[in-house]
């Protein structure tokens, strides 16, 4: 076989073998909710780690972004004199789609990366097997816990960043384009529907499923010291990121289709 | 110490007839390129210390790690308390495992616990009372004497002590086996000689089958020529020519066992990697 397609060979196979080895892992993962023993303690706690400490970026993301859409559109819709649209228009965009990809984006930047790191160093300092010889199971001690933390906290934090991204909006409509408040939040308010909360909070289910599952999954395979670590984290941050982009547009598209009789 | 001497021996007596606690039958092992471990047989007997010398990176560690079903072996028949764990799940091995200790190279404690909650961890797991978590961590870090470092985290502890508290951890719940991975590795003389005289202790103590990995020399011998002398509460020499009847050797060489054998075949042996080894 020629140097080239023998490189091309061995990389489709190794790629083919971490999509394997990835959805083992996502099955034990959760298989890992209805076996015994069940580490509520370590939910909790990580959960606290997850939601409360990625509240501030959250926030803060979801309020600029908010006031960047009003600022944006207010200019826009004033040309056709349609100004009075603004609140409709942020809170379509904050509620469908933005605010469950960017507080993806943020948690999966902080935690994916903070997984990574964490349970990689303990795999090259062996805690991971010290657990092992010590009769626990890692991916029901470590991993199912993170997972679970994330999906629910994502879910919540994006409710988070739905409403400080509707008052974001509100802020800068008010403040700044001399709206009137009122008509910002009728208008926000009048033009949502169930099926764009639907959409707006089933995406994260799946975007928390992603970040801690890639997050903990380069963490248990790193190899190579410190370095390793290191790679890992980056691996981590960059494949859930990419993965949250990709599957926004698959649910998307199978939301709209879902939801398009509601 | 006679008392505890006898006492084992008659144990060593009374378990010649009992099943080994460790049995590897040709095991074979690779990651890529040559193999690590390649057609490996030998047992551990019941109150028996294995000392399993070679140079660095020939798979001293690896051999350990198949012990206790960390690692699985490419082919050969690994058995551990007479039942063969080969082939056996994660979830029934996590249940022998409970059953072994053991010490890894650089301790392998969990950083974010304390070492109250790093010797406790396995009873912690088992939803043990607090009160009898708390004695028996004491105890055992009594044993291993850092009892002062009970609310201290891993991070605030030397190398040494490190390792001490990784064995009162791998001895708190009474193993059945404990494995040693270099304990003493990276150590300075004095430290070390600290670790090995506990080693000592547990063994002539409890009397809990071990397999210890080292490329020490000199470990190896003390431990082979020392017994623990509980009224004096420190190690003291066998008188001359003597060595502890429980204390023998393996010798791993290129993926293979070339020794197996007692401390005196060890040394009288002519085999000219094992006689530059010990030069």
């Amino acid at each position: 076989m020629p140097f080239a397609l023998d490189k091309f060979d061995g990389l489709a196979k190794r790629m083919i073998l971490s999509v394997q080895e990835y959805s083992l892992f996502c099955w034990q993962g959760v298989s890992n909710l209805v076996r015994a023993p069940h580490y509520w303690g370590d939910v909790l706690n990580q959960a606290d780690l997850i939601g409360v400490g990625s509240l501030p970026i959250v926030v803060l993301t979801g309020f600029f972004t908010g006031g960047v859409l009003a600022l944006q559109s207010a200019a826009s819709l004033a040309q056709f004199g349609a100004q009075a649209y603004t609140g409709r228009f942020v809170s379509l965009s904050m509620i469908r789609e933005l605010a469950p990809v960017l507080t993806g984006l943020m948690v999966s930047g902080r935690n994916a990366s903070g997984m990574a790191s964490e349970l990689g160093s303990m795999v090259v300092t062996e805690q991971i097997d010290a657990m092992r010889a010590l009769g626990t199971d890692p991916m029901k001690k470590l991993v199912t816990p993170r997972m679970l933390a994330t999906v629910v906290m994502l879910f919540l934090l994006t409710i988070v960043s739905d409403t400080v991204g509707t008052a974001g909006g509100a802020f800068v409509a008010v403040f700044i384009s001399a709206q009137n408040g009122t008509q910002y939040f009728t208008s926000a308010y009048q033009a949502l529907v169930y099926a764009d909360i639907a959409q707006g909070l089933t995406k994260p289910l799946f975007f928390g499923f992603i970040i801690a599952t890639v997050g903990c999954y380069f963490g248990m395979k790193t190899t190579g010291g410190t370095q390793g670590v290191g790679r890992s984290t980056t691996q981590a941050v960059v494949v859930s990121s990419v993965l949250i982009i990709f599957s926004d547009f698959i649910l998307s598209r199978a939301l709209l289709w879902i939801f398009s009789g509601f | 110490m006679d008392e505890v001497y006898t006492k084992l021996d008659l144990t060593k007596t009374a378990n010649a007839v009992l099943e080994p606690v460790v049995v590897f039958e040709n095991v074979s092992l690779r990651f890529d390129g040559p193999p690590v471990l390649d057609d490996v047989s030998f047992q551990i007997a019941p109150a028996e210390t294995r000392i399993l010398l070679g140079p660095s990176g020939v798979g001293k560690s690896t051999l350990l790690k198949l012990a206790n079903g960390l690692l699985r072996p490419d082919s050969g028949r690994i058995y551990l308390f007479g039942q063969e764990i080969t082939h056996m799940s994660e979830e029934e091995l996590l249940h022998l495992r409970i059953r072994t200790g053991m010490v890894f190279q650089e301790g392998a404690l969990f950083d974010s616990l304390t070492v109250r909650d790093n010797v406790g961890y396995q009873l912690m797991e088992r939803h043990v009372d607090v009160t009898e978590v708390d004695r028996r961590v004491h105890e055992a870090l009594r044993f291993v004497e850092l009892e002062h470092t009970y609310d201290m985290l891993p991070g605030s502890l030397s190398g040494g002590m490190r390792r001490r508290v990784a064995i009162a951890r791998a001895i708190i719940d009474q193993p059945q086996l404990i494995l040693y991975d270099s304990p003493t590795g990276g150590l300075d003389p004095v430290t070390s000689t600290t670790i090995i005289e506990l080693i000592i202790k547990e063994r002539d103590a409890y009397g809990t089958p071990a397999l210890l990995v080292t490329h020490r020399l000199q470990d190896a011998f003390t431990m082979a020529t020392h017994k623990y002398d509980a009224n004096e509460g420190k190690m003291t020499p066998l008188p001359q020519g003597q060595t502890n009847v429980n204390t023998s050797f393996l010798v791993l060489h290129q993926g293979k066992i070339v020794f197996d054998g007692s401390t005196e075949a060890l040394v009288a042996s002519q085999d000219p990697f094992i006689q530059q080894f010990l030069a």
